[in-house]
C-alpha cells in the first residue's frame, strides 16, 4: 500500500528518488479518498514548482483536488498517459500513475517530507 | 447556535454495514458511495442498482377537493390521470418560480400522492396545506420508506419477489399494495436514471428487510447498492433537473426546459399568468446541455462564456461515466442556446471549450 522506498508529504504525494532526479505522483490514500479520477490537468515540461505550493488538480467524478509539490525545482517530464487514461492514478498511483519528474533546486528538501512509517500514522493507518 | 441533527432513513445501518461512505445531503445522513461512483454507475446501466431514497418526501391529498388542489398547485394536467397513474410536474410560484419538481400519483378518484424532494419537503408541505380545499394534505415522508431499484435487470429481480404481474405496470403507472418479498409496497415504474426501474414504497421500518431481499436475490444478475454519488452522474446523463442545482424559486420552467409540463389549457394554476406572460415575451435565458471539448469537468458554479463573455452558470457538471466526456448543464441568454452554439467554461481561469448539445446526453436503446 505504501512503499518503504518512497518519501511522503503531508498532502499526499509521494517522491520516488532517481538519480539526481525525482518523480512525483499522489499515494493510495490520497487516490482511495478520491475515487474515479477522471481528469489531471499538470504544468508542462519546464514549469517551476515550489515545495507545498499547488502545481496541478486532479477531479474525479465528485471532486477537485490540488496537487501540491513535495519538493521545489523544474519540471522535466509529466505523464503522457494521464491524458486519455487518468483512471491509472486509481489502480496504479506509484507505478502507471506517476504525475511529473521534477529536477529538484536542492535535494536536501527530501528531509522535509515523511518515511513511510511517519506517514501511515498520519493517515492512521499504521499498525497496531 | 442551533444545534442540528441530521436525520438517518431506516437503512442507515445496512449502509455502515456495507462499507458506504456517508455525506450530509438536506439535513440527512445518505449514503454517497459503497464500490465506487464509477463502479455504481456502470452496474445500472448494465444490470441493475439499488438506491436508498427514503429522504424524499411524500405528501397525500385526498378528500372531495383533492383534484382540484392538485390542478391549483400544479403546472401539469392531473385531471388526465386515471387510478394508478402518474405524471412530472413542476409546483410554481405566482411568479412562475419553481418551488419543486415532483411526481404526481393518482391513487384514486379523490385520492393524490405527491413525491417530492428531499430538500424541499417542509417548504413544500407548508405550501400544500395552504393551497388545499376541500380536501387535507397529509405529510406521509416520515412514515414511508423509498428505494429505488434501477436498470436493465430492475424487472427480472422484482418480479422474484412478487406474485404481480409487472408487465401490467406501464411506465410512470403505480400499484398500490403490491406484495414484495412478503411486504406491503407502492410499487412505481419510476426512476431518476434513464433506465428501466421501479420505486418502491415500505412501511419506514421494513425498509431493511425489502432491502435485503432485492440485494440477495439481484445479487447474481449483478445488483449493487448505489449511492447519491452514482444517482446524479446517472440523472445527469439522462438530462433530468437537480432541484437546488438547475432549478429553483429563480427559474421558470419555461427557462428550464419544461415547457412541456406547463398545461395552459387546462384552466386556472399558481402561476400561470407569469408563465403565459413569459411564454408569449419567450425568455431571455435557457437551460442548456453541453458537452466539453476536454476532460476538465464543469462544476456547479462555473461561468459559461459565448465569444469570451460572461452568459450564464453551470448548474450542474460532472464527468459522464457511461457517456465518457465531460458533461454540463446551465443557463444561457436565448441567443446562445442553440445546438451546436461554441461555449466555454472558465475552469480555474482558463475558458474551455465546450458546445451546446441536444439534452438527454444519455437515451437507452
Amino acid at each position: 500500500m505504501y512503499p518503504k522506498d518512497l518519501r511522503y508529504s503531508s498532502e499526499h504525494e509521494w517522491v520516488r528518488v532517481e538519480g539526481g532526479r525525482v518523480r512525483v505522483g499522489i499515494t493510495r490514500f490520497a487516490a482511495d479518498r478520491l475515487t474515479d479520477v477522471v481528469f489531471v490537468e499538470l504544468p508542462a515540461a519546464g514549469a517551476k514548482v515550489t515545495f507545498m505550493q499547488p502545481f496541478g488538480v486532479v477531479e474525479s467524478v465528485k471532486a477537485v483536488s490540488d496537487l501540491y509539490a513535495p519538493l521545489s525545482g523544474t519540471v522535466v517530464e509529466v505523464n503522457p498517459a494521464l491524458v486519455d487514461s487518468p483512471e491509472v492514478v486509481n489502480s496504479d498511483p506509484y507505478g502507471k500513475g506517476w504525475m511529473i519528474v521534477v529536477q529538484p533546486d536542492d535535494l536536501r528538501e527530501l528531509e522535509r517530507l515523511m518515511p513511510v512509517d511517519q506517514y501511515v500514522v498520519a493517515i492512521g493507518e499504521a499498525a497496531p | 447556535m442551533a444545534i442540528t441533527h441530521l436525520k438517518r432513513t431506516s437503512l442507515y445501518d445496512v449502509h455502515r454495514a456495507a462499507g458506504a461512505r456517508i455525506v450530509e445531503f438536506g439535513g440527512w445522513e445518505m449514503p454517497v458511495q459503497y464500490a465506487g461512483i464509477v463502479e455504481e454507475h456502470h452496474a445500472v446501466r448494465t444490470a441493475a442498482g439499488l438506491f436508498d431514497v427514503s429522504h424524499m418526501g411524500e405528501v397525500e391529498i385526498f378528500g372531495p377537493g383533492a383534484l382540484e388542489s392538485v390542478q391549483r398547485l400544479v403546472t401539469n394536467d392531473a385531471s388526465r390521470l386515471t387510478p394508478g397513474g402518474g405524471l412530472y410536474s413542476p409546483m410554481c410560484l405566482p411568479s412562475g418560480g419553481i418551488i419543486d419538481d415532483l411526481t404526481v400519483f393518482r391513487l384514486h378518484g379523490d385520492r393524490f400522492l405527491l413525491v417530492v424532494n428531499a430538500t424541499r419537503t417542509e417548504r413544500d408541505f407548508l405550501w400544500i396545506a395552504e393551497h388545499t380545499r376541500a380536501a387535507t394534505a397529509r405529510n406521509r415522508s416520515a412514515e414511508l420508506a423509498l428505494l429505488a431499484l434501477q436498470g436493465p435487470k430492475a424487472e427480472t429481480i422484482l418480479g422474484r419477489l412478487t406474485g404481480a404481474d409487472l408487465t401490467q405496470l406501464a411506465y410512470f403507472h403505480l400499484a398500490e399494495g403490491m406484495a414484495v418479498a412478503g411486504l406491503a409496497c407502492l410499487v412505481a415504474r419510476t426512476g431518476y436514471t434513464g433506465e428501466n426501474g421501479f420505486e418502491i414504497a415500505c412501511e419506514w421500518n421494513a425498509a431493511p428487510v425489502l432491502w435485503r431481499a432485492l440485494m440477495d436475490t439481484g445479487g447474481p444478475d449483478g445488483l449493487v447498492p448505489a449511492g447519491l454519488g452514482a444517482r446524479d452522474t446517472l440523472r445527469l446523463e439522462a438530462g433530468y433537473m437537480l432541484y437546488g442545482n438547475d432549478i429553483d424559486e429563480t427559474t421558470t420552467p419555461l427557462e428550464a426546459p419544461l415547457g412541456w409540463t406547463i398545461k395552459f389549457e387546462k384552466g386556472e394554476f399558481i402561476g400561470r399568468e407569469a408563465l403565459l406572460a413569459q411564454k408569449e415575451r419567450g425568455a431571455v435565458r435557457k437551460l442548456v446541455g453541453f458537452e466539453m471539448m476536454e476532460r476538465a469537468v464543469p462544476r456547479h458554479g462555473y461561468a459559461l462564456l459565448a465569444g469570451g463573455r460572461p452568459t450564464g452558470q453551470v448548474t450542474s457538471g460532472t464527468f459522464g461515466p457511461w457517456v465518457r466526456k465531460s458533461i454540463g448543464m446551465g443557463y444561457v441568454a436565448r441567443e446562445y442556446a442553440a445546438v451546436g452554439m461554441p461555449l466555454q467554461v472558465d475552469i480555474r481561469g482558463r475558458p474551455t471549450g465546450a458546445k451546446v448539445v441536444k439534452l438527454p446526453f444519455y437515451r437507452r436503446s
